[in-house]
């Protein structure tokens, strides 16, 4: 039973533009898809249609096991400015009207979890873009959701910050056990970071192919320079190459 | 000391300096044109008169500034809750603002009995303006993606207002309020000029009127003086408000690194 299933669903925005096209796709509970695309093919729109942060305009979206909590990460930090980094990862406790010194101690422990302990108190101009895009990936997580959906956090990073945040997020994954699905436009990333790749076309976006990336986890930088990786690379290549051409 | 601070000091001083040579070389007579050092002695001789006459104008600008605050605040939150509100009201406030101060003051001097009333009116519909657009602007500036946040965690609209639109908004009000401290002077001041009369209470625009009338003319100059004083106190008071509430995080407040 999957924890999501998406049937045909396309969504036309109000300028007339289609963004997503009758994409169908199945979400298993606790793996790591990536949904590889260019842009423009309504990596985003499925996102936040999963998020139900938009309505689709036809197909349907099921919860067979019921609507999990989720987290968002979205494409800048998108961190509130005028307060803390304790208080930005706090907030969706706040939201929820836990006390204080509850959602306090949890934050704390939630930035640690993403290697910023000691941080606390700065606010997000005193961080890095590596570091706010921790905060922010902190404050995803710290509702513990079963569900973590990512829109390309790492694309305006550079590749030494990726590169560390991509082992980070996966050796993440494997200690809390949510489900997470990571848009990207990146092959070499959705290799390194997935078990199961889907590949959309160009606008309007459905899913054109799906790839098992079977490598096994914990995945280092040594995975990212063997031979296995590129052929896999390779592979992602040509069906996103096909994808794009169809 | 930097060049910043040395550099205007230094220039005030040789213009004070030349206005007093010259002043003194061609013999201007004093009710033409005293020189600096003359306003100077007489600010501190008619101090009696003139201190009673800021403390009234003062008085009247901060009521002006402080009821513009509110409403120009309130306002705008009625203004982003609903756009039909907006629609409606926005345009008679633009064309508030773009009345001249002058040509209705001595509507408002005539329709409201208490002059200080209509002072304040006065003062009032010159400063709110640029706090009611300003915010308006703000609340409206808020990134879409901590929208999209607020509300998948469900906030209630209340609490997306108090945590997020406002905070957001905040930068935009602070610079709204410093034009419109600056304005609720002017305001308060050419209200004053309108009004003619002071009644028992009269402000620095009533003594620079009196004085021109009396050929005082030192006197009108020391009250010129202390007029732009309070202008430029109000306009650091509120410039150092608006950098200890944005220091730790606006782009504004931060010093180069």
């Amino acid at each position: 039973m999957p924890l999501v299933r998406l049937r045909d669903v396309s969504r036309v925005f109000a300028n007339g533009v289609q963004a997503l096209g009758g994409a169908s796709l199945d979400i298993e509970a606790g793996e790591f898809l990536s949904v590889l695309g260019p842009s423009g093919c309504g990596k985003s729109t499925l996102l936040r249609l999963i998020a139900g942060l938009a309505e689709p305009s036809a197909g349907t979206i099921e919860w067979p096991q019921g609507r999990p909590d989720l987290g968002f990460v979205f494409q800048e930090p998108t961190l509130m400015p005028w307060t803390t980094a304790l208080a930005n990862v706090a907030l969706p406790l706040k939201l929820r009207g836990l006390a204080r010194s509850e959602r306090e101690a949890r934050a704390a422990e939630a930035l640690a979890g993403v290697g910023l302990k000691g941080f606390e108190k700065s606010y997000p101009r005193e961080l890095s873009g590596g570091m706010k895009m921790r905060v922010s990936i902190a404050r995803a997580l710290v509702t513990s959701p079963k569900l973590l959906l990512m829109d390309e956090p790492f694309a305006a990073l550079d590749e030494i910050t990726r590169r560390r945040l991509n082992t980070d997020l996966l050796e993440l994954w494997q200690r809390t056990h949510f489900t997470a699905v990571f848009v990207t436009h990146s092959v070499f990333e959705s290799v390194f970071l997935s078990q199961r790749i889907v590949v959309m076309s160009a606008r309007p976006g459905r899913v054109r192919s799906e790839l098992a990336i079977p490598a096994p986890y914990p995945r280092s930088e040594a995975f990212g320079t063997s031979a296995d990786y590129a052929a896999l690379c390779r592979l992602t290549s040509a069906q996103l190459s096909e994808a794009m051409a169809a | 000391m930097s060049a910043r601070i040395v550099a205007p000091v230094l220039m005030g001083i040789f213009m004070l300096a030349l206005w007093e040579g010259l002043v003194r070389a061609m013999e201007i007579p004093t009710y033409i044109l005293p020189g600096p050092i003359l306003v100077a002695k007489t600010l501190v001789s008619d101090w009696g008169t003139l201190w009673p006459a800021l403390v009234v104008t003062l008085s009247i600008t901060l009521q002006a500034l402080l009821a513009a605050v509110l409403v120009g605040v309130l306002l705008a939150l009625l203004f982003s809750l609903s756009r039909w509100i907006e629609l409606s009201l926005f345009p008679y406030a633009i064309i508030l603002q773009v009345t001249p101060i002058v040509a209705i003051a001595p509507l408002i001097i005539a329709w409201v009995d208490d002059v200080n009333v209509s002072l304040l009116i006065c003062a009032w519909l010159v400063a709110f303006f640029p706090i009611l657009s300003n915010t308006v602007l703000g609340l409206r500036s808020v990134d879409r993606n901590l929208l999209d946040l607020f509300e998948l965690y469900g906030s209630s609209r209340w609490r997306t207002l108090v945590d997020l639109r406002l905070p957001a908004a905040l930068p935009y009000f602070l610079g709204g309020l410093r034009i419109s401290g600056g304005l609720a002077l002017i305001g308060a001041v050419v209200a004053e000029f309108v009004a003619g009369s002071g009644g028992r209470e009269s402000g620095l625009a009533y003594r620079i009127l009196e004085s021109g009338y009396q050929l005082k003319i030192p006197r009108m100059f020391a009250a010129l003086v202390l007029i732009s004083a309070a202008g430029i106190a109000i306009y650091l008071l509120l410039s150092l408000v608006s950098h200890l509430l944005l220091r730790r995080w606006h782009e504004s407040a931060l010093k180069e690194e």
